[in-house]
């Protein structure tokens, strides 16, 4: 394994440490949003599709990539706004009680 | 390939947008600010990206057309979405990730090859491996669950013989066929297709057995699976930015599926390997049972004059007949005559934990009139008055007292503490689990009133504003 291989482990493993350490402590009200999120936020595929795109030499990496593009961009847009939507309406409901 | 200066930073910047809009996406009040601060970390993270990788225009003006068409498509399905529908459109959107991660690697595993894999290291195709298996089996397994929970196609629990050995064998063949590209063997790309065949094969095979009431905690592990996968591509391009996001949601993906499976009291390996045999036994059993039915009158003079303190438990069938709204209406009517009025919230009423809050909101109930379970249990027995409304299993005292039941160990909420218990049903088939409800037949405490959610509320209203 080269430098940056493990310097990208490093990163993986801290990053998993992080995601089970944001998520232990949430009211269960709040799991769909959340489940919806970080559904949105896996749409970060899209960067890699992007870089399969720009960086591709040949057709078939070039159509790939571009078809990957298509599902991240669903993915992300989608995700954003479906999530956005289950918010807003929690701050309509309790708007000046709190909770 | 390493990343320019201004890029890395671009990153980190966009992953820390990510952890802290996840962080404070944990509190109702801040929740909606998580999610945008999320989405800009995104634009961040995507705009960056073509910084740092030039292309020719036409290139460009491809992938401006391709980010229009994908962002068109996930708005209108977005925005057009019915809240009852939610958790299906989750999976749809979580199934293009997964399919976009997968083919991100078989790309990079195409690229490779032309390089001469030889050369390349072994943590890389591992990954790129990884990703492909795994991208595929989110993709095709989270395309089972939409039809499922769209009722299109896959209905119920769908088993064929040896479904296990088939599954199996496969896997083994998808192994197979990634040990030949670890240790140089022929034909790698063929052996890459090889994989993503197997995967959304067995993405399908693993999904079709399982019923419907199982499908969020399902839903749930896809989009670790995919959170996953997108780390996984992150290895295989070296992108930071991939990795961290990948494993975020990954970790945070787990997690939350391990807390749906805690709140259903369905350990995962039973839903993945158990194929739900149990349910639907004990169907035709009990159905000439007496049971005491009322009218919507009958329900209506008991609440305006029997009842100080009432619980509403709302289950996915009152989403389903659209009734949120006539249930916040009986609320009001009942607090305007001066009763206490609360919500029972079980953790996975709707289809998914907090799906019901959503629906709730969208009928402006406020937050502070939901309860839950753990917070409400004790106090059926002081409670007069149980309104339960398209939910059936969370209240199967059976999952408390048989052992054998197949809900047995589920966490339900004590309605039968209650003076009086009223079901709101249109008939006594029995809920998604497919099990009778014991609680039916008590008939010195149960009414039964045969209707549709929405109408029989509306006829409870009515009468109760009669009474009062």
């Amino acid at each position: 394994m080269g430098a940056e291989l493990v310097s990208q482990f490093v990163v993986l493993v801290l990053a998993i440490a992080l995601g089970f350490e944001l998520i232990s402590s949430v009211p269960s009200l709040l799991h769909t949003p959340l489940m919806s999120a970080t559904n949105a936020i896996h749409g970060i595929v899209v960067v890699g599709a992007l870089v399969v795109v720009l960086t591709a030499t040949e057709t078939l990496t070039l159509v790939l990539g571009l078809v990957a593009v298509f599902f991240g961009t669903v993915n992300v847009v989608g995700g954003f706004i479906v999530t956005n939507r289950m918010l807003e309406m929690f701050r309509g409901a309790g708007r000046g009680r709190g909770r | 390939m390493s990343l320019g200066i201004g890029t890395t930073l671009a990153y980190l910047a966009a992953a820390v947008l990510f952890i802290f809009g996840i962080r404070i996406l944990r509190s109702p009040l801040t929740a909606r600010a998580g999610n945008l601060i999320a989405a800009v970390g995104m634009v961040v993270a995507i705009v960056a990206t073509f910084f740092e990788f030039k292309a020719d225009v036409s290139t460009l003006l491809l992938i401006a057309g391709v980010l229009a068409v994908g962002s068109g498509v996930g708005a209108v399905t977005a925005i057009r979405v019915p809240m009852t529908s939610m958790p299906q459109f989750v999976a749809a959107f979580n199934g293009v990730g997964g399919g976009a991660a997968a083919l991100i690697s078989f790309s990079e595993l195409y690229k490779l090859s032309q390089l001469g894999l030889a050369e390349q290291s072994f943590v890389i195709l591992l990954a790129i491996l990884f990703g492909i298996l795994i991208g595929g089996v989110s993709f095709s397994g989270s395309a089972v669950a939409f039809t499922k929970l769209e009722e299109l196609a896959f209905g119920g629990s769908v088993t064929f013989p040896l479904q296990k050995g088939v599954n199996a064998v496969l896997f083994l063949a998808a192994v197979a066929a990634g040990v030949n590209v670890l240790i140089g063997g022929p034909l790698p790309v063929a052996a890459g297709v090889a994989v993503l065949g197997i995967a959304l094969l067995l993405g399908v095979l693993l999904v079709i057995p399982i019923g419907g009431a199982d499908m969020p905690i399902v839903i749930s592990l896809l989009n670790a699976f995919t959170g996953l996968a997108a780390a996984a591509s992150g290895f295989s391009l070296g992108n930071t930015v991939l990795i961290i996001a990948g494993a975020l949601v990954g970790a945070s993906g787990t997690i939350l599926t391990y807390l749906m499976s805690a709140a259903l009291g369905r350990p995962l390996s039973k839903i993945l390997f158990g194929a739900v045999a149990a349910a639907g036994q004990e169907e035709a059993e009990g159905h000439d049972k007496p049971v005491t039915s009322g009218s919507p009158e009958d329900v209506g003079s008991m609440l305006a004059n029997e009842a100080d303190s009432v619980i509403f438990i709302p289950g996915y069938g009152l989403a389903v007949a659209q009734a949120q709204s006539a249930m916040a209406d009986l609320m009001r009517t009942l607090e305007s005559q001066g009763k206490e009025v609360r919500f029972a919230i079980h953790p996975v009423a709707g289809r998914m934990p907090g799906h019901m809050n959503v629906l709730l909101a969208e009928a402006s109930v406020p937050a502070d009139k939901l309860v839950d379970l753990e917070d409400i249990n004790d106090e059926f027995d002081e409670t007069d008055a149980v309104v339960i409304v398209g939910a059936n299993d969370v209240v199967n005292p059976s999952a408390r007292e048989d052992g054998n039941s197949p809900i047995a160990g589920m966490p339900i909420l004590n309605a039968d503490h209650a003076r009086n218990v009223v079901f709101v049903k249109r008939s006594l088939s029995p809920g998604f689990a497919g099990i009778d409800n014991p609680l039916f037949y008590d008939q010195d405490r149960t009414t039964m009133l045969f209707s549709d959610a929405k109408e029989g509320l509306e006829g409870v209203t009515e009468a109760v504003r009669n009474q009062g």
